[in-house]
């Protein structure tokens, strides 16, 4: 087995991964990117696995393992985050995303009018 | 080269050209299901190296789980099922930056390794790896529970608006909605008397 060609498959996909978390806009497509670049850190964990005698045999599998359910919890907690995105902005666009608070007092009071407008009825009765 | 090597290169083709595919594609659903082939080419080549229990374990959360996470939210966040034109920034930074990573991570590892030959090593079964795991790395064992626990606590209150807003918004969607039931109270009582 020449272990330099997983070793190169690997170093390809991690940069296909970063090419894809820099150029997509889409928040699903970048946690896909980012999906390439941890199997890529898989692959090259259990390469060398097979390649490199450690203390404790098969380290680097453990570990892979380890990542694999990194993985899952990473997965799980960014599609909550892109899902909520989703449901406040109606885009899932990450170059839309607000890097600094905006000023929030203005729209919270029209928030807040609107709130309290949104049962003009209410008012009349209580009135008459 | 022998048949594991040859294996390898063709695993390894069929996994970057997926992975070309996934970051190039303009088809979101598509784009998922490139991942598919992408990863099930890795678990493959996991096979050959001899990590079975990887392999599997990959099969099962990455192309099984992960996968279908990731289509449910395509569908959730209303992807358009054709083309799409707003998938992509103008690229030249992201292929420089990415082509530099890999290009210069392939040239370190070639240089490192250069077409040296290593005996496959015993096949990591389920039996061996467990036997590491839960005797040499028990403590990253479980503290990985641990933290698959607060992602699970994490992804629910993200996804609950009505968890850790500020008190002041809190009070300010809830006071409204008293209000209108008090009033409704109140003219309930006075409303046969009227």
């Amino acid at each position: 087995m020449r272990p330099v060609i997983p070793y190169v498959t690997a170093a390809l996909l991690f940069g296909l991964g970063v090419y894809g978390v820099l150029r997509r806009r889409n928040a699903v497509l970048v946690l896909m990117a980012v999906e390439l670049m941890l199997n890529a850190v898989n692959l090259v964990l259990v390469t060398a696995d097979s390649t490199v005698r450690a203390a404790l045999p098969h380290g680097g599998q453990v570990f892979a393992l380890f990542v694999i359910v990194l993985a899952a919890a990473e997965i799980g907690v960014g599609l909550a985050i892109v899902l909520q995105f989703y449901r406040l902005r109606a885009s899932v666009a990450v170059d839309e995303v607000p890097l600094t608070e905006r000023p929030i007092e203005p729209a919270t009071a029209a928030g807040a009018a609107v709130e309290a407008g949104v049962r003009p009825a209410a008012r009349p009765e209580g009135e008459r | 080269m022998t048949g594991a090597d040859v294996l390898l290169l063709a695993l390894g083709a069929v996994a970057v050209g997926s992975g070309a595919l996934v970051v190039g594609t303009k088809h979101l659903v598509r784009a998922g299901l490139y991942l598919v082939v992408c990863l099930g080419a890795l678990a493959g080549i996991y096979l050959v190296l001899g990590a079975e229990l990887v392999a599997w374990v990959q099969v099962l959360i990455y192309v099984g789980a992960v996968v279908v996470l990731l289509l449910f939210a395509v569908m959730l966040t209303r992807a358009p099922i054709g083309a799409s034109d707003d998938l992509d920034r103008p690229g030249w930074p992201a292929a420089l930056i990415g082509g530099g990573a890999g290009a210069g991570l392939a040239a370190l590892l070639v240089d490192a390794y250069r077409w040296t030959a290593v005996a496959l090593p015993e096949a990591g079964t389920a039996e061996r790896l467990g036997d590491q795991i839960f005797r040499g790395w028990v403590l990253p064992f479980e503290v990985l529970s641990v933290l698959l626990l607060a992602a699970l606590v994490g992804a629910i209150v993200l996804s609950r608006p009505d968890i850790g807003r500020p008190a002041a918004e809190r009070d300010r969607a809830g006071r409204p909605a008293e209000r209108d039931r008090a009033g409704r109270a109140g003219h309930a009582e006075r409303g046969p008397s009227r």
